[in-house]
């Protein structure tokens, strides 16, 4: 049988290792910071578990229905491909940090671009 | 619109209303403090449709599968019947004041004994009950096999509902109404070696008061600042007592922190705001184990710089001390 992504990368635990990570490049990043500014973040950093277990095509229910329905107000705030881009970027970033190997990352910022169109309401 | 069932009675709930908002605007008296979702006060329980995780967060796992939830922060999803939460879930009890002394111009030490064995961790907080109703939260300061009374540390607010009448009504001899041990700001032994930041404006020293003695009561070899903030060196208190305890412990940093220099500066007072101290000297956080403690605008905006410099989010404690501006 062969290994899922998600396996691959590490499952959960690669998660709970990621989430801080990538949670502080988010925050630290001009470019999309504007869009994270929640005073609960717990709750924000709960919702970025959720991004990067779907990135790393781990066990989720989300279509791209909810892509659209769940970034439809950031998009009104003026959400496009550039903040996608930056967004990708940042998870790269993150996994590097954390040695995963380069033809994986590939294969998580894949599955991100696969729903650029949704998140961005196209 | 959700339905919301109290006492038998069906109430209405607009788009956007909580359940204490929709319950109080029918007229209905719900008992409430900081209506932020962090007192505890206003506990019900759902007995018919599912509370939103949102209404049960900090709540205990059993109180959570048992349906309770904080009616100030609950926006139901579905109809709900409601009730209060009972005096066993909620711990009302009763505590006699042993003393009342002056820490400051404007904050009081009280020293209360509760009636029954009371069972908390230093820098968990309580909410006391005024006779007539009204509730606030305050800290302990206390360490549990350390001192014997509960010991509360109150700053009188102009005009304020409770902290004007602990001042002006409240006695040593008298009885008053406590509920609690609330909240998850205490230390944790394990870990011994972590080096711990203690942040507090005001008197969020009362909880960190609590914590430190806690900490080096329990051996914590790791080091421990305290920065503690105020408006001026006027606001500042136990100051003599934390230059003792850095004098006895080796691991054991004081920087007393003002945010305007006062005429009566006194030597080894830091002049700037608790927080942007610390950072200044503690530019590095990853590993550190923190507490913020005090001004919500300071403990929110804290918490964020304080993981943006390294520290993991599981690591942080927060006691913002939010009240209602809606107070009655
Ligand atoms: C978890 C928790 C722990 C707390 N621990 C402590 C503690 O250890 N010691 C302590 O003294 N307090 C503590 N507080 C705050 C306390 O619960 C009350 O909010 C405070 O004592 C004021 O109550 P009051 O009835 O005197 O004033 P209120 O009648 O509620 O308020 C009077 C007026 O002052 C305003 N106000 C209220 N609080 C403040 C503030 N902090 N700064 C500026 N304006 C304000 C109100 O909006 C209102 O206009 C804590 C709060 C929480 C949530
Ligand atoms: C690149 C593809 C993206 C994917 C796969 C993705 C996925 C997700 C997921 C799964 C959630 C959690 C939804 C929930 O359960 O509540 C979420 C929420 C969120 N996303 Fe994205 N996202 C993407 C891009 C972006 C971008 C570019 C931004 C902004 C720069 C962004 C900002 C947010 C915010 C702010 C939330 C929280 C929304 C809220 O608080 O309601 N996302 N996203
Ligand atoms: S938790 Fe609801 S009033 Fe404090």
């Amino acid at each position: 049988m062969t290994q899922s992504l998600y396996d691959k990368i590490g499952g959960e635990a690669a998660v709970n290792a990621a989430v801080d990570i990538f949670y502080r490049k988010v925050l630290a990043d001009d470019r999309i910071n504007g869009f994270f500014e929640g005073v609960d973040m717990e709750k924000q950093a709960a919702k970025q578990k959720a991004f990067l277990t779907f990135a790393f095509g781990g066990p989720n229910n989300y279509t791209g229905k909810d892509m659209r329905e769940g970034h439809a107000h950031l998009v009104e705030r003026g959400l496009n491909d550039s903040h996608v881009d930056a967004v990708i970027e940042d998870l790269g970033a993150t996994l590097k940090e954390l040695n995963v190997p380069d033809e994986l990352i590939a294969e998580v910022a894949a599955i991100a671009e696969s729903v650029r169109d949704d998140v961005l309401g196209r | 619109m959700p339905v919301i069932t109290y006492d038998k009675q069906p109430y209405a709930c607009e788009d956007g209303e909580t359940v204490l908002q929709c319950l109080t605007r029918h007229g209905v008296a719900i008992p409430s403090s900081c209506e932020s979702g962090v007192c505890q006060t206003c506990l019900m329980r759902g007995v018919q449709g599912r509370p939103p995780a949102a209404a049960q967060q900090g709540l205990k796992d059993t109180l959570q599968a048992q349906h309770y939830f904080m009616a100030c922060v609950c926006e139901p999803g579905e109809d709900m019947e409601v009730v209060l939460a009972g005096a066993d879930v909620t711990h009302l009890l009763e505590a006699e004041v042993m003393a009342k002394s002056a820490l400051n111009d404007d904050i009081l030490r009280i020293l209360l004994k509760p009636a029954q064995p009371f069972d908390y961790k230093a820098g968990q907080f309580i909410n006391l009950y005024r006779p007539d109703g009204v509730v606030r939260s305050y800290s302990l300061a206390s360490v549990p096999r350390q001192d014997e009374c509960l010991e509360l540390h109150v700053r009188v607010l102009p005009g304020g509902n409770m902290s004007t009448w602990v001042r002006d009504e409240m006695h040593p001899g008298d009885t008053v109404a406590i509920e609690g041990p609330v909240g998850d700001c205490f230390y944790v032994p394990g870990r011994p070696e972590q080096p711990i930041l203690l942040v507090g404006t005001g008197t969020g020293l009362a909880p960190l008061w609590g914590v430190l003695r806690d900490a080096l009561a329990q051996g914590h070899r790791g080091q421990i600042h305290l920065f503690h903030g105020s408006y001026s060196t006027a606001g500042l208190y136990l100051v003599d007592e934390l230059r003792a305890l850095e004098e006895a412990h080796d691991n054991f940093i004081y920087t007393p922190c003002a945010d305007e220099p006062g005429d009566d500066m006194n030597a080894g007072v830091t002049c700037e705001r608790a927080d942007l101290a610390a950072l200044a000297a503690l530019p590095d956080l990853k590993s550190w184990r923190i507490y913020l403690c005090g001004h919500p605008d300071m403990v929110d905006v804290m918490k964020k710089k304080a993981f943006l410099a390294g520290a993991s989010l599981s690591d942080i404690y927060t006691d913002p001390f939010v009240y209602s501006m809606t107070s009655s």
